[in-house]
């Protein structure tokens, strides 16, 4: 499974990291140095074994519906990059001249 | 193929329609999924985010017991398996809205699955069942708004985190009336279980769907896209029918239909793809470790099954029982658990259900609809509605004071004997007093008197119309037919 | 020293010993922020209210933990300058105990990297020999302990995050049970193997700040319910009954032979005090690694999506619209190791390759959790081995990632099956301290604790340094 010029393009995509082409070609290796070694992995037998999820038997715990938040000691503003009128404000998608709700 | 309709019909009777809905359902709860801030529509933006939801640094998922409750009750009326182990998992990608880069949903071990919902009946009048393949917890995210600031978005996380129920049914719905159907039959039943607002203009409630068409006789599926962006269940009906015949199209063309989004456009009517989304759809799924899983113990399931309300079915067949009432008033009355709760509120306590179904579905619902007001608050609590209409039943009042009082309750709230005695709306009956008024009638039209009294019988009614108007609308007619007739014989 | 103030005493001489050793950034730069005048006033609010079983206690916090007023950077650009508006579970638990915060010190990259050269602030040095790494990633909290500013310090561990550099600076550092201590402020870095860890100057320092941080915490849906045991013991008790285990894949042939010597004088030692040594095997300790790295980076990849701009943090508009900002940011912000984890969690997560590497690595993390668990059953009360390898070996030594990786190879397998470790000085090798780790079964800290204070008592100061 070796990793490809391609795949690290598309990772970095994904991820939202952009690379320079030198970068891109180091990491190639990188990777693949790093994953030839998780490829031992691969002799094991793992017939039946489940796979770990989550820590302890006792299920997730469930709190009761009522407040109040853990509070902020300091405003929003203090934080934020960019905020106004109390948003937190972003440049546009590029793609998203008009407005389509992405929702769900 | 077996059969081949002839291709002088129109492109879509060829084809048949297939539907499967994803609808997003917000649970009713007074605080977030995963975080104590408060759900309240309508705060200041940003205003209920805290160090969870902002997703900061160093923050932790905490699950509201209230939001698995609602969830579990849902699944239980639309009989799906609850699953006594289900594991949240995290949807990774990129949105402003999206905190933390990832969505806390539910993948491979869903909450429920295989579940079903009566949604009608076929003419044959079997019943039009759909499947229901999975009902799982998720969280919402913010609202980004792009109109408000030139060349920027706006992030409100005021909704990120709020706890919904994602239900996906089957692919078996075979015409757009039937998923508009599946929708109205969903959100009655979601009312009736108490566990969201079902609000689709607010958002409450969203729908998306996967579309396909194959030719009539087919029992493979086509290949399906996925419409978004309705915001009605009309609009749905639309958008369905459009993007159908845009697919029937494409096939009668001989070309095959590309697996994508569209976006539906009310105001055109038409459908459109979505534009190439800024990345290639890799959710990446994985258990989400900051949660261990949810362990459900299966008595406590039980109990939420069995604490189950009345659902609308159950319902409206114990309306044909026990009020003996036509279906398409049953139909009428039980179309919200609110309205159901408040007409019989009005018949048990009229002991006259059919009285109270036609003053529920006359008055009220019309009252209703010129106050702007909900049934659940209504100004007329159905205790003065039922005194209102034992009073009419008992002659105290007419039947058109009765809809005098009525108006008047609507607007004061005052119980009904009160309104009638301030306005001088009860009935007389006292004979001495209709006496009175007949005789100063007849005095009055000594011309008809005598006709009457000569046996012109059609002059009755014109005799009492006289009599109530001189009264004041105050006399009870059928005493003064009774009484005006005694002078006739006499 | 006054007696009316011993915390403001106390915080005045931490101060003091920075200035004498150095701790900023021309110097052993294990501690990234600090503000004496803030410290004060806390250690003033501390001598008012006496009475926490760390009263007045100056402790230091990897700068991965959430804290009130000084910074929490991660060691990372994409956080400079970010002060929480929270502060975590286990800062709170110090402070109502009475201890004082002195400082955010030094670490890798959102703790990803064994010796705390990958911090955007500049690597951190060894306070035994500033020419060597202290360890990593909490090695800014390990040479603080070391150098005498603190007592005690809190790290993180993922993969040996305290142990390691424990092990490299001659402190305690102890990793409880997955679930023990609340991770709530903590900076998440692979949910499923993170834990809050202390170092201690001493076993008992150490003892004393883990029993003030252990506990369910209702913000952390993986802390466990659990009571906390105790401790601290006597270690000149004897441990007659106890059994030691001596896993042989811990002791390859390729083990530097004084380590091994070390290692072994310390089970001798303990074997002196009564303790039964027994040779065990933990046959997928190999696996550790490649498990460890698959599992680490995918949780990593996403639960650094988090840094993006929008909320918090560093941002760089860049001038392509909203991907450009958040491609600008992330490139800019993350150094090249934090980038190389999380393309290749990204990697193992993505389409197609999700069976093969995450769900086989979840699977093989199995196995090595029945290890343990195998040895416990079979009668085994704590596992014995060396922390590391090697000692602190040279800044810039470790090119190669993979080579930097193998660092964790005995550490890492505590933090895939979740129970807690520990490591002790043992002794050094040409004048370069080394650990020994103390295993234990999940919640039996108890145990390990009380093995670590005898094996303390036994061979005296800094593991009786040779
Ligand atoms: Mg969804
Ligand atoms: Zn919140």
């Amino acid at each position: 499974m070796a990793v490809t010029r391609d795949d690290v393009a598309h990772v970095a995509e994904l991820a939202r990291i952009a690379l320079d082409e030198t970068r891109v070609g180091d990491l190639v290796r990188e990777l693949n140095g790093i994953l030839s070694h998780m490829d031992e992995l691969r002799k094991v037998d793992t017939e039946g074994v489940e796979p770990t999820a989550g820590v302890g038997d006792a299920g997730t715990p469930l709190r009761p519906d009522e407040g109040p938040p853990i509070p902020l000691d300091r405003p929003r503003e203090k934080f934020a990059p960019a905020m106004r009128d109390g948003f937190f404000i972003v440049p546009r998608l590029s793609t998203h001249e008009d407005a389509v709700e992405d929702a769900g | 193929m077996s059969t081949r309709v002839s291709v002088a019909d129109p492109i879509t009777e060829r084809y048949e329609m297939v539907v499967g809905l994803e609808v997003h359902v917000q649970l009713r709860t007074e605080t977030k999924a995963f975080c104590k801030c408060s759900t309240t529509f309508g705060a200041a933006p940003n205003a209920n985010t805290c160090p969870v939801c902002l997703a900061l640094p160093g923050s932790l998922p905490v699950l509201n017991e209230e939001a698995v409750k609602l969830a579990v009750r849902a699944a239980c009326a639309l009989q799906c398996e609850i699953k006594p182990i289900s594991i949240f998992a995290r949807k990774n990608y990129f949105y402003p809205d999206l905190p933390k880069g990832y969505q806390i949903s539910q993948y491979d071990k869903p909450l429920a699955t295989n579940g079903r919902m009566v949604i009608g009946k076929n003419a044959d009048g079997t019943p039009i069942t759909i499947g229901i393949t999975r009902l799982h917890m998720e969280e919402d995210a913010g609202k980004s708004v792009h109109d408000r600031f030139p060349g920027a978005s706006a992030i409100d996380l005021n909704r990120a985190g709020v706890p919904l129920i994602e239900i996906v049914s089957e692919p078996d719905m075979r015409s757009s009336a039937e998923a508009g159907a599946y929708l109205r039959v969903l959100k009655q039943l979601l009312e009736y279980i108490d566990v969201s607002d079902v609000n689709m203009e607010e958002g409450s409630l969203r729908v998306d769907a996967n579309v396909s068409a194959r030719e009539r006789g087919e029992t493979r599926l086509g290949t399906k896209t996925e419409v978004k962006n309705m915001n009605s269940f009309s609009g749905v009906e639309r958008a369905l029918e459009a993007e159908f015949a845009r697919q029937c199209a494409i096939l009668d063309r001989g070309e095959k239909v590309q697996q994508q989004t569209m976006l539906w456009d009310g105001a055109r009517g038409e459908v459109r793809p979505a534009r190439s989304k800024e990345e290639s759809h890799d959710y990446r799924y994985f258990p989400e470790p900051d949660l261990p899983p949810l362990r459900l113990d299966r008595d406590w399931i039980s109990d939420m099954k069995a604490c189950l309300p009345e659902l609308p079915q159950a319902r409206q067949k114990r309306f044909a029982d026990e009020y003996s009432l036509p279906a398409g008033d049953i139909e009428v009355l039980t179309s919200s658990p609110a309205l159901a709760d408040y007409f019989e509120g009005v018949a048990r306590q009229s002991d006259d259900p059919k009285a109270a179904a036609n003053w529920v579905m006359g008055e009220v619902l019309a009252a209703l609809k010129t106050t702007d007001q909900q049934i659940a608050h209504f100004s007329v609590r159905p205790a003065d509605l039922a005194r209102l209409i034992e009073l009419v039943r008992d002659g105290f009042v007419s039947n058109t004071a009765g809809k005098k009082i009525f108006a008047a309750m609507v607007e004061t709230g005052d119980p009904p004997a009160r309104i009638a005695e301030r306005e001088g709306l009860v009935q007389v009956r006292d004979a001495s007093e209709l006496e009175k008024w007949v005789d100063e009638v007849l005095a009055e039209n000594p011309d008809e008197a005598k006709r009457f009294r000569d046996g012109e019988k059609k002059l009755l009614g014109v005799l009492v119309g006289q009599v109530m108007k001189k009264s004041k609308g105050r006399a009870d007619p059928r005493r003064v037919n009774q009484l005006l007739s005694e002078r006739a014989a006499s | 020293m006054s007696t009316e103030h011993p915390a403001r005493d106390a915080v005045r001489a931490a101060f003091a010993r920075m200035d004498a050793v150095k701790a900023g950034r021309d110097g052993l730069n294990c501690v990234l922020w600090s503000d004496r005048g803030w410290s004060l006033d806390l250690a003033k609010e501390a001598d008012q209210n006496p009475g926490g079983v760390l009263a007045g206690v100056p402790f230091a916090v990897k700068d991965n933990i959430a804290t009130h007023h000084l910074p929490t950077t991660c060691g990372s650009r994409i956080l400079e300058g970010y002060v929480s508006p929270y502060e975590a579970t286990v800062i709170r638990r110090l402070r109502e105990a009475g201890a004082v915060l002195v400082a955010k010190t030094n670490c890798d990259e959102f703790a990803m990297g064994s010796s705390t050269e990958h911090s955007a602030y500049g690597p951190a040095r060894n306070p035994v020999d500033p020419s060597r790494v202290p360890g990593g990633s909490s090695g800014g909290s390990a040479a603080a302990v070391a150098a005498g500013i603190v007592p005690i310090a809190l790290g993180s561990e993922t993969g040996g995050s305290v142990r390691q550099p424990a092990a490299f600076c001659g402190v305690v550092g102890v990793k409880p049970t997955y679930g023990r201590v609340s991770r709530y402020g903590l900076v998440a870095f692979a949910s499923s193997l993170d834990q809050v860890g202390v170092f201690g100057a001493t076993v008992s320092h150490a003892a004393r700040a883990m029993e003030v941080i252990a506990g369910r915490d209702e913000r952390d849906s993986t802390s466990a319910d659990r009571p906390v045991p105790q401790l601290g013991f006597d270690g000149s008790q004897r441990l007659d009954g106890v059994v030691i285990g001596r896993p042989r894949e811990y002791f390859p042939d390729s083990l530097d032979a004084r380590m091994r010597e070390r290692v072994d004088s310390a089970l001798g030692a303990l074997r002196d005090r009564g303790a039964e040594v027994k040779e065990i095997s933990l046959e997928h300790t190999d696996l550790a690694i490649p498990v460890y790295y698959i599992v680490a980076t995918a949780e990593a990849s996403s639960n650094l999506a988090r840094f993006d701009g929008v909320r918090y943090g560093f941002r760089d508009n860049g001038n392509d619209g909203l991907k450009g900002m958040y491609e600008a940011t992330r490139s800019h912000g993350f150094g090249a190791e934090v980038t190389r984890r999380i393309l290749l969690g990204t990697y193992v997560l993505s389409a197609g390759y999700y069976d093969a590497y995450y769900k086989k690595a979840q699977q093989v993390r199995t196995l090595i959790t029945r290890d343990f668990g195998d040895a416990f059953d079979n009668g085994v009360d704590v596992i014995l081995t060396p922390t590391t390898p090697t000692p602190a070996f040279e800044l810039g030594a470790k090119a190669e990632p993979y080579e930097m990786y193998l660092n964790d190879i005995f550490t890492a397998t505590a933090n895939l099956a979740g129970v807690p470790a520990m490591s002790v000085p043992v002794g050094t090798i040409d004048g370069l301290p080394v650990g020994a780790q103390i295993i234990a079964r999940h919640f039996e800290e108890g145990k390990m604790f009380r093995v670590a204070s005898v094996l303390e008592n036994a061979l005296g100061a800094n593991g009786g340094a040779r």
